[in-house]
């Protein structure tokens, strides 16, 4: 049985398979290049605007609740002078996963026009939700964004202070945790964080305590105290 | 008119003494341990900020109610409504894990003498007691005895001069 198209889809097709009747061929390919060019030139000058801090916070949403508590914090002020902007953590800078990432952030446009959270108190009501698909989101990739500028090879843990070269040394350089599980609210406020256990105690590794890390962690701990500089003085 | 002149007289005394001083060389000078030895007209340059003590070493205290120091770093730790991140090494649940002291058992006693199961409100804001320690150097000679030396003072026998 043939199936009888409709005209208005096969008088289009018909146009589209049949040859050029005026145009030459060097001007269909050559045009359509430089329109190619012209179309995606001007997709990523569009998708990097988006992805400026100038552009997180023209909506008053981000610029009055967390912009201002990113101004806080050492991510903004410091003492070297470089600082994060709001796509650096929020935003991939590989092309693929930034596309994805653009493409769930039509929900944050949906979130916009219905004003879902366009006072302060539904975005304090909501914080909780919204910290968590930030640190699901930080948790599947590895910390990527973090890792754009902090690198454990280039980290120097003879810098750091004990504890933190400990806890270093023992969930970061073995891949057990990522940067995440520990450096939450290092940018903006936290929200109630009842039930998420601190990411370098066994609550949070889900593996039976025996066998933790944090008990060898603790062990050391304890065996540096003793045995330091101040403990010998007492 | 006569009580005019009565206010005037008797405001005389007071107001003598406040023209001579008047009369003195420029601006009073202050000699302030808390401020440097500079006319107050004058700017004078401020101090340098000093550097944070964030070596992890305990100090004692001085007194033994003494709220002890914080010997590290607290920049940007969230004490809020919704969290207490020093409570995150500190409380009770997680010094095994941190190695840091618990917070102790004076914290969760409220204001009635009632001992609570946890943090007591009153507590709640650590930094109103605790504080971390800066590497300068005391403005003005500090008098302050160790209540050990005290004790092992040799009695003057209920002489005091």
């Amino acid at each position: 049985m043939k199936l009888k198209l409709p005209e208005y889809i096969l008088s289009p097709w018909r146009t589209i398979s049949s040859p050029s009747r005026y145009l030459s061929l060097g001007f269909l390919t050559l045009g359509g290049f430089a329109a190619g060019v012209m179309f995606w030139g001007g997709f990523n000058t569009a998708l990097e605007a988006t992805n400026t801090e100038a552009f997180c916070i023209s909506c008053h949403e981000m610029e009055s609740n967390v912009y201002e508590e990113l101004k806080q914090t050492i991510h903004f002020t410091n003492r070297s002078g470089v600082r994060a902007t709001c796509p650096d953590c929020h935003v991939p800078h590989e092309w693929t996963d930034k596309i994805a990432r653009k493409m769930q952030a039509s929900k944050e446009v949906w979130g916009k026009i219905f004003g879902t959270i366009n006072t302060r108190d539904k975005f304090v009501a909501m914080r909780r939700e919204l910290a968590e698909h930030e640190w699901a989101r930080l948790k599947a990739n590895n910390s990527l964004e973090c890792r754009n500028c902090h690198s454990p090879e280039s980290m120097d843990i003879t810098k750091q202070g004990a504890r933190a070269a400990r806890a270093h040394e023992e969930f970061l350089f073995t891949g057990q945790r990522t940067c995440i599980d520990c450096h939450k609210g290092i940018a903006h406020q936290l929200p109630n964080m009842e039930g998420v256990p601190p990411g370098w105690s066994d609550a949070a590794s889900g593996k039976d305590a025996a066998h933790s890390s944090k008990a060898s962690l603790a062990h050391w701990l304890a065996e540096t105290e003793d045995s330091g500089p101040a403990a010998q003085a007492r | 008119m006569r009580s005019y002149m009565l206010v005037a007289l008797a405001a005389l005394p007071c107001l003598v003494p406040a023209l001579l001083s008047a009369q003195g060389t420029g601006p009073a000078r202050v000699d302030s341990p808390f401020r440097p030895p500079v006319q107050f007209t004058d700017e004078a340059p401020a101090p340098q900020i000093p550097a944070d003590v964030t070596n992890d070493r305990r100090v004692a205290r001085n007194y033994p109610d003494q709220p002890p120091v914080i010997p590290h770093n607290i920049r940007d730790y969230q004490v809020s409504l919704n969290n207490n991140q020093c409570l995150t090494c500190h409380s009770r649940k997680y010094v095994e894990g941190s190695q840091a002291p618990m917070i102790s058992i004076t914290h969760y006693i409220d204001r009635d003498g009632q001992t609570l199961g946890a943090v007591a409100p009153r507590r709640y804001f650590c930094t109103q007691c605790h504080v971390p320690q800066t590497t300068a150097q005391p403005l003005v000679p500090n008098t302050f005895q160790d209540v050990d030396s005290l004790i092992t003072r040799p009695s003057d026998g209920g002489d005091r001069k």
